[in-house]
């Protein structure tokens, strides 16, 4: 087991471990978006809360949940220690860098924005997931989602986590393909246009929530406020 | 005309297509557990260097590699661009060994030894065995088998290639093979280390000083023998298409402890180099000779026609090589080529701001095979030329000028690659050995391979068989001492010196002088004159060059200063022996012998045979090696 | 265009790897706009040469951009603002008049600094004895012809293997990783079937001795596809990570 796990501790290995986790947060990703354009159904938040319930009712979900939670802590860390461990190998930097005729800003700064993102994902599990699962509120999630958006500062904060999510995806996407050794010069391209896709579906996906609820955009915020369900 | 007695070229006997198979089965050999005891020196990485060290180190030798470079894989071998040869007719275009060793003894203008040269026809289609086992890229057909062009001085299609960087991939073959031998603990590599002495003991070469370039200390190193595998001397022209930090150096040590100098004044001008563009040039550019396959050289008919190529007609061109050597036109060899590159310019119809350069025309090639050929075939060095020259030569004909580019001559050696020191080998282009006067197009890389893998691993075994019970000898030997304390009161003296002159001036006025008479064509006058000029500007140099910084730290001016010192007493006896050879031969024209149509006209009668010079520290002291030709019939050479 | 122009050279000097370096201004006034830029600083050295100062130390050889010896990091590029050109390469016609050039060394851990702009880049030795050959000692070769090697893999081994081991992928690399170098000789070996037989082992070793060097890891950002002299795709550092999948997937 420990020998076969060998292959993770190489600085390739461990591009490996940031690669297989980034991917399968993906997969999240498009699970939670999918879960959470039940808001608008315009059911007063019915179909989204049973959504909700079902997750938390089945045994194989909740044994995920412990990989995702396993794998953002992975992705996290093993990102942390590759940053930390590239800022040893120069030592001392150059006085004229011009870095960006080379490469994307986001492309260096991976570690950056993905700890911001970070950041923002502690803040958003205390304010819905925490709230539900542990200290057992029990509120409609749809509504306490609809009320959260109604404050700009929150709102606004969401939608900024969300652009900096797609910058780290239209650059984490791709290169996760790459680190995994699905890429060549015949699939360079699509693959960066596949990354380009995904990053502006999850961005605008999920930016779309606090922007819809904190103006009520077709009246979706106040139809799951006025709903007592 | 008989040897001197102090030369014994050890050619086997037998009829020339067995001498070798019958010297491979008779040489003594050593165990392997003897191998482990003998330790060998090799100075120098490039092909023979490299290919020799690994190829020792496989056999169980314990093998010490030195190298001036930052890493063995930057040796100057690996700027060969077009190819290497191999007796090998892939093509079935009719090429065999004797082919390959007849073009290489006519090509080399019948100054050669015959001997070695089979030999090195005969092991070549084992060097592209060897090769293509390491994983050098050759270039392949559609089918997946190997891909053949043709070269300068011949009618087949032997030349194997990698795209334009042939050397590259055959130096990065033997550097994986030679690390592949340093991780095995087989080899210990000295990079950014300088042989600048070589130890005697008994007679014998036993070792060598070698200094640190990065520290600047001297280190002495033991070996049971020493192989010298420094490449060539071009250098000594200051402007060549040598790398910066190739030099002659521990082949003059070599010289001045015994070693002969065989055929100094043979150098190799080569007639495809970007032209200078000015007096701050550092060095030229080699456009390889395989553009001369598609590429039609010509000058403009009038004399000082200056107007742009493509606005002379056809009509107005000369294509001089076409004209005048019908049966290879562009693809003669190379002196033949250089030689009538400089007649035109002479004649006052070079083109380009200098005058000194000819064309080199693809547009009857592009028209014929289109753009995309034309780039897969040459597109790097187009590029090249364009990152120099501004100048794309998709469009406008490339400028071309002769350049130095190779020196036949180097330390005189046996068949089995040893010197007049006992123990002391030279390989590959340091060595005298194969080309004679001239040397074909892509021979050279097949030359240090063929000595470094499959000769030195044969012979070396005949000298160290009475070896097997001598034990390292400790450097604190006498000899060591002795030798050390020369190379440090040399350092001293250079860095006492304190004059006005940089090295570099001191080498570029050494380079306009060999260059001027000692270059493309010689005369008894100009020579004689050199020669006092050679004199008057060594002691210039021990009187007042101007080395800055220290000796114990990286001082990359007194590493070059030890090289120019080396070079101006090479270059003196390069004056003599040009001076001495009153004919005309291959790469060396004197315009005292010369046909009524200005062809080089050889002198067979009195001067068929190897120059070998002994170093005496006044007048050097010639000793002759007959060259006695048993298979290949002397004539003279004619490319018509 | 004038054929020649006026610079400031902003160059760092460090006396060697143990003392602190420094930045020095120079005067280069009347640069020929044909010369090379290691001309320019050949024109550099004789002045300061004459003037009783000590000379910058550089590396380089061949000067005809093969043999990977040049380095420099100028203007924050390195190798220069040129593509797919080294320092050798690299011709003044590509700098304006009264512009100031600054010129650094690599700047790696695993490239420590010998003298001024001089590094020490055996790592990269290391990295190609831990693995980068194929294992056949000399007379042990079958015929040149006996396998053939389809044409389109052979001259994308040889895409691979055109690497001059520079470091200017390390050079360049926000990390200071050494992939390109690495991954252009996995890709190379792993294209041939003569590499065949050891293609499992090379990998594993060839990257523990890239990581025992203090190299960084690849983020993938391209850098070094971009500034490579040779122009080497990161396509081959996705096939190294594809051999290194393999590799570890497999049984020993």
């Amino acid at each position: 087991m420990i020998a076969s796990l060998r292959m993770f501790y190489t600085s390739v290995g461990r591009k490996l471990v940031m690669a297989l986790t980034g991917l399968f947060l993906c997969v999240f990703l498009l699970e939670h978006l999918y879960g959470n354009l039940q808001l608008y159904k315009m059911d007063g938040g019915k179909a989204f809360n049973e959504y909700g319930d079902f997750l938390v009712g089945n045994i194989i979900i909740r044994t995920v949940e412990f990989a995702l939670f396993g794998g953002i802590l992975l992705h996290a860390l093993d990102g942390l220690y590759l940053t930390w461990r590239n800022r040893q190998a120069r030592p001392v930097r150059y006085a004229v860098n011009r870095q960006a005729k080379n490469s994307t800003w986001f492309s260096r700064n991976m570690g950056l924005t993905g700890s911001i993102i970070l950041v923002f994902l502690v803040v958003h599990l205390r304010t819905f997931f925490v709230t539900h699962r542990f200290l057992g509120a029990d509120t409609s999630m749809a509504h306490d989602v609809a009320e959260a958006f109604q404050s700009n500062i929150y709102a606004a904060l969401y939608v900024v986590a969300m652009m900096l999510l797609g910058a780290h995806l239209n650059h984490g996407f791709q290169s996760a393909f790459q680190t995994i050794g699905w890429n060549n010069k015949k699939y360079a391209q699509p693959l960066r246009t596949a990354g380009t896709l995904f990053a502006l579906l999850v961005t605008i996906g999920f930016a779309s929530f606090p922007i819809v609820f904190y103006f009520d955009l077709f009246g979706v915020a106040s139809n799951i406020l006025q709903s007592s369900y | 005309m008989a040897s001197s007695p102090k030369l014994n070229s050890h050619i086997p006997e037998g009829p020339m297509e067995s001498k070798w198979t019958h010297h491979k089965s008779t040489v003594r050999l050593v165990s392997p557990a003897n191998k482990r005891r003998l330790d060998v020196i090799v100075v120098g990485t490039g092909l023979a260097g490299a290919s020799a060290a690994a190829s020792l180190a496989e056999l169980g030798y314990n093998v010490k590699a030195f190298c001036f470079q930052d890493s063995p894989r930057r040796a100057h071998s690996i700027a060969a661009q077009g190819g290497i040869n191999a007796a090998k007719n892939y093509q079935n275009d009719g090429d065999s060994v004797y082919r390959l060793f007849y073009d290489t003894v006519k090509g080399g203008d019948y100054r050669a030894r015959e001997a070695n040269v089979y030999r090195l026809a005969e092991v070549s289609a084992s060097i592209i065995d060897q090769c293509v086992a390491q994983g050098v890229p050759f270039a392949r057909e559609y089918g997946g088998l190997l891909d053949n062009r043709s070269f300068g001085g011949v009618q087949v299609s032997r030349t194997f290639y990698a795209r334009g960087q042939t050397g590259q991939q055959l130096l990065l073959g033997a550097y994986s093979a030679l690390e592949r031998q340093v991780a095995k603990g087989a080899v210990t590599m000295y990079s950014r280390h300088e042989m600048v002495e070589l130890v005697m003991v008994d007679g014998k070469a036993r070792g060598i000083i070698a200094r640190n370039l990065v520290t600047g200390e001297l280190e002495r190193h033991f070996g049971h023998a020493v192989l010298i595998c420094s490449g060539g001397y071009g250098n000594v022209f200051y402007l060549s298409t040598n790398a910066m930090g190739s030099n002659v150096t521990a082949a003059w040590k070599a010289h001045k402890k015994g070693a002969f100098f065989g055929n100094p004044c043979f150098t190799q001008i080569h007639p495809t180099c970007i032209p200078v563009s000015g007096d701050y040039q550092s060095k030229l550019t080699l456009m390889s000779e395989s553009l001369r396959n598609d590429g039609r050289v010509w000058v403009p008919k009038a004399v000082g026609d200056k107007r742009k190529p493509e606005e002379i007609s056809d009509e107005e061109r000369d294509y001089y090589l076409e004209r005048r050597y019908p049966a290879f036109g562009n693809l003669v060899p190379r002196d033949v080529a250089s030689r009538a590159a400089k007649q035109a310019c002479d004649e006052g119809r070079g083109v380009g701001p200098s005058g000194l350069a000819v064309y080199l025309d693809f547009r009857d090639a592009i028209k014929r095979l289109g753009h995309h050929v034309i780039s897969a075939r040459y597109g790097n060095l187009f590029e090249m030329y364009e990152k120099i020259t501004g100048e794309d030569p998709y469009q406008t004909p490339m400028r071309i000028y002769p350049a130095v580019h190779y020196t036949m001559g180097g330390l005189w050696v046996d068949y089995n690659l040893m010197t007049t020191v006992p123990g002391l080998y030279a390989l590959g282009e340091a060595n005298f050995s194969d080309h004679g006067a001239n040397r074909l197009g892509a021979s050279a890389l097949m030359q240090g391979l063929a000595d470094g893998y499959f000769v030195i691993p044969y012979t070396l075994g005949e000298y160290l068989a009475d070896d097997i019970r001598t034990p390292a000898i400790p450097t604190n030997h006498p000899a060591f001492d002795e030798a050390e304390k020369s190379v440090r009161d040399r350092i001293e003296k250079l860095m006492s010196i304190k004059g006005k002159q940089t090295v570099e001036d001191l080498h570029k006025r050494l380079g306009r002088i060999i260059w001027d008479y000692c270059g493309m064509s010689r005369t008894a006058e100009g020579l004689t004159k050199a020669l006092a000029m050679v004199q008057e500007l060594k002691n210039e140099f021990w009187t007042d060059v101007r080395i800055p910084g220290d000796v114990n730290e990286f001082n990359p001016e007194l590493d070059k200063a030890g090289r120019v010192a080396d070079f101006i007493e090479l270059g003196e006896l390069m004056i003599r022996d040009a001076l001495m050879r009153n004919e005309s031969c291959g790469g060396h024209f004197r315009e005292e012998s010369q046909t009524e149509d200005g062809e080089a006209k050889r002198d067979d009668e009195n001067f068929a045979f190897v120059a070998a010079w002994e170093y005496t520290g006044t007048e050097p002291v010639l000793h002759k090696e007959e060259l006695n030709f048993e298979v290949v019939h002397l004539t003279q050479r004619s490319y018509k | 265009m004038s054929d020649s122009i006026n610079l400031k050279l902003k160059i760092w000097r460090q006396r060697n790897h143990k003392e602190a370096g420094h930045f020095e201004m120079y005067d280069m006034p009347g640069v020929s706009t044909h010369m090379s830029f290691l001309e320019m600083m050949d024109v550099l050295n004789d002045r300061l040469i004459r003037e009783g100062k000590d000379p910058v130390a550089f590396d380089h050889d061949c000067r005809e951009g093969i043999c990977g010896m040049c380095s420099m990091y100028i203007n924050g590029r390195a190798h220069g603002p040129l593509k797919g050109t080294t320092t050798c390469q690299l011709h003044m016609r590509h700098f304006s008049d009264g512009e100031t050039v600054t010129i650094e060394p690599w700047r790696a851990a695993a490239f420590p600094v010998i003298k001024d702009l001089v590094v020490d880049r055996t790592s990269f030795d290391k990295i190609i004895a831990a693995g980068g050959y194929i294992s056949v000692n000399t007379g042990n070769a079958t015929d040149a012809n006996s396998l053939p090697v389809e044409k389109a893999k052979s001259d994308e081994a040889f895409d691979a293997a055109a690497c001059i081991g520079c470091g200017a992928c390390v050079a360049t690399c926000k990390n200071a990783s050494g992939m390109l170098f690495l991954s252009a000789k996995v890709s190379h070996l792993a294209l041939l079937p003569q590499g065949e037989p050891e293609r499992r082992e090379r990998v594993l070793r060839m990257i523990d001795a890239h990581d025992e060097s203090g190299l960084g890891a690849c983020t993938n950002t391209g850098a070094c596809e971009a500034e490579c002299p040779k122009e080497i795709s990161i396509s081959h550092i996705a096939r190294l990570n594809r051999e290194y999948l393999r590799a570890g997937m497999t049984g020993e």
